[in-house]
């Protein structure tokens, strides 16, 4: 998921600065869109709380200044207070990347003694009914009592709603709960297709008149809100001809640790099976993040081939998303496809027409085993 | 969030409480952070902002900067006041007097 942080402004000099800790993949929620893997029964062995606090000072020694704690769902470890702590004292900018589920006013408080700075909570919708059809468990009301009890707390909030076919014509909506809420930031972000999300591609796309149409709601409530509230919504790369600067590059800035302890250059980039990541488990942290081949193998642009290697915009974009030029043309050194330079180009026009063409509105729901949700009429 | 009110000589100035202002070694900098975001800040703004503290007024951050880099004061309230403009702008600092 593209996350508010891709609009930062700083150079991380070589240092990993953003530190994405992924503490378990479980999750109260089977959200059609995850974009954790889909083989989820073979990744259940993760590290411990003195594995992680190794992670966190090992990072910290490397550079990393923001630092997330994700999913899954990570209220679900019971040491998060604890990893906030040591996070917190050593001077890292603490962001917590929940669902709600699982929170309560006591851990809430807890955690913001804990030096918690930030809460970003997903929210699926502006009502029940299509809250529950998304994420596959009835939890609405839930979501709306915790968002407004981490206000009460004082912490700045970001409200994260992933926009797709099923909420996109509920953007108004979703914009007035935010402001009622009284969150500083709302996200909506455009669905993008790498795992469960990919799988549900065709039940997930709007089409580009409906992106147009949201597009121009958030203009106006942007103009009708004025300073209270600030709303990103970036028309997602398939629409645009060109492709997203992923990740600042491939082992630029972000740094990912995944509930087994195999760090990544981004949470996506475990769908490269023929990549062996390296585990904190039994390599150094930063010989993986300098040294290891993974990290090296798409970083700067010696890797690119033709039409990025004589772009002009190569330095803008990156060639764009390495895990989507593995996922849709099977070489993760291809141009990006959602490109309209790519020679694979083709193959995002023809998606964005199979899925604007299909009636299927079944969702395949994330989970261990898979099951699928059906549409209520 | 953006506030639209421009400031007065005699300002006092806070860091926003949702934002963490601080020095970092290995950028060599300071920095200020807030929800997934970073600014790395050149000297001279990251030496304004270290004023921010509830106890110096834009003359005062003034002079302290003038003695630093010996330069004329009026012209390093113009620049400070600008500064403060666009940090208070941007949300970073509150006034608090």
């Amino acid at each position: 998921m593209a996350k508010v942080g891709s609009q930062l402004r700083l150079d991380g000099n070589g240092a990993p600065i953003w530190l994405l800790l992924e503490l378990t993949y479980k999750c109260p929620l089977k959200c059609a869109f995850c974009s954790n893997p889909t083989e989820l029964d073979d990744l259940s062995d993760e590290l411990s709380t003195e594995q992680w606090k190794k992670v966190i000072h090992d990072a910290k020694a490397m550079g990393a200044l923001q630092i997330g704690f994700s999913g899954g769902e990570p209220t679900l470890r019971k040491d998060l207070e604890e990893l906030v702590a040591e996070a917190n004292q050593l001077g890292y900018y603490t962001n917590l990347i929940t669902s709600g589920i699982g929170l309560t006013t006591k851990r809430l408080q807890r955690l913001k003694e804990a030096g918690l700075r930030h809460i970003q909570l997903g929210m699926q919708s502006s009502e029940p009914t299509t809250t529950h059809w998304i994420s596959g468990v009835d939890c609405f009301d839930k979501k709306i009592k915790i968002a407004k009890e981490i206000k009460r707390l004082g912490f700045p909030m970001v409200l994260n709603v992933p926009i797709s076919k099923i909420n996109i014509h509920l953007v108004p909506e979703i914009i007035d709960l935010a402001a009622e809420i009284g969150v500083e930031y709302l996200e909506l972000a455009n669905v993008q297709y790498y795992n469960w999300a990919l799988i549900n591609r065709d039940q997930l796309m709007p089409t580009q008149e409906e992106l147009i149409t949201a597009e121009a709601q958030v203009n106006a409530a942007r103009l009708r809100l004025g300073d209270k509230m600030t709303l990103f919504f970036v028309i997602p790369d398939y629409f645009e001809g060109r492709p997203k600067a992923c990740m600042n590059g491939w082992g630029s800035i972000h740094l990912t640790v995944a509930p087994d302890g195999t760090v990544l250059p981004c949470s996506q980039a475990r769908s490269m099976k023929h990549l062996n990541f390296p585990n904190v488990r039994k390599q150094d942290l930063s010989w993986i993040w300098h040294q290891s081949n993974e990290f090296n193998l798409y970083r700067g642009d010696s890797w690119m081939k033709e039409p990025c290697r004589s772009c002009s915009e190569k330095t803008t974009d990156f060639g764009g998303c390495r895990c989507q030029a593995f996922l849709l043309t099977g070489d993760a050194a291809n141009t990006d496809p959602a490109c309209s330079k790519s020679e694979h180009h083709s193959l995002i026009i023809d998606a964005v027409q199979h899925a604007n063409n299909t009636s299927n509105t079944t969702l395949i729901a994330r989970e261990a085993g898979w099951v699928n949700l059906e549409l209520e009429p | 969030m953006h506030n639209k009110s421009s400031i007065s000589a005699a300002c006092f100035f806070n860091i926003n409480e949702s934002f963490m202002f601080r020095w970092e070694p290995s950028q060599d900098a300071f920095v200020i952070m807030y929800p997934e975001g970073i600014v790395k800040l050149n000297q001279t703004a990251g030496e304004i902002l270290s004023y921010c503290d509830g106890k110096h007024s834009v003359t005062d951050i003034a002079a302290l900067l003038a003695k630093k880099f010996t330069a004329s004061e009026d012209f390093i309230l113009a620049q400070v006041n600008d500064f403060l403009e666009v940090s208070h702008g941007k949300g970073w600092i509150t006034i608090t007097s």
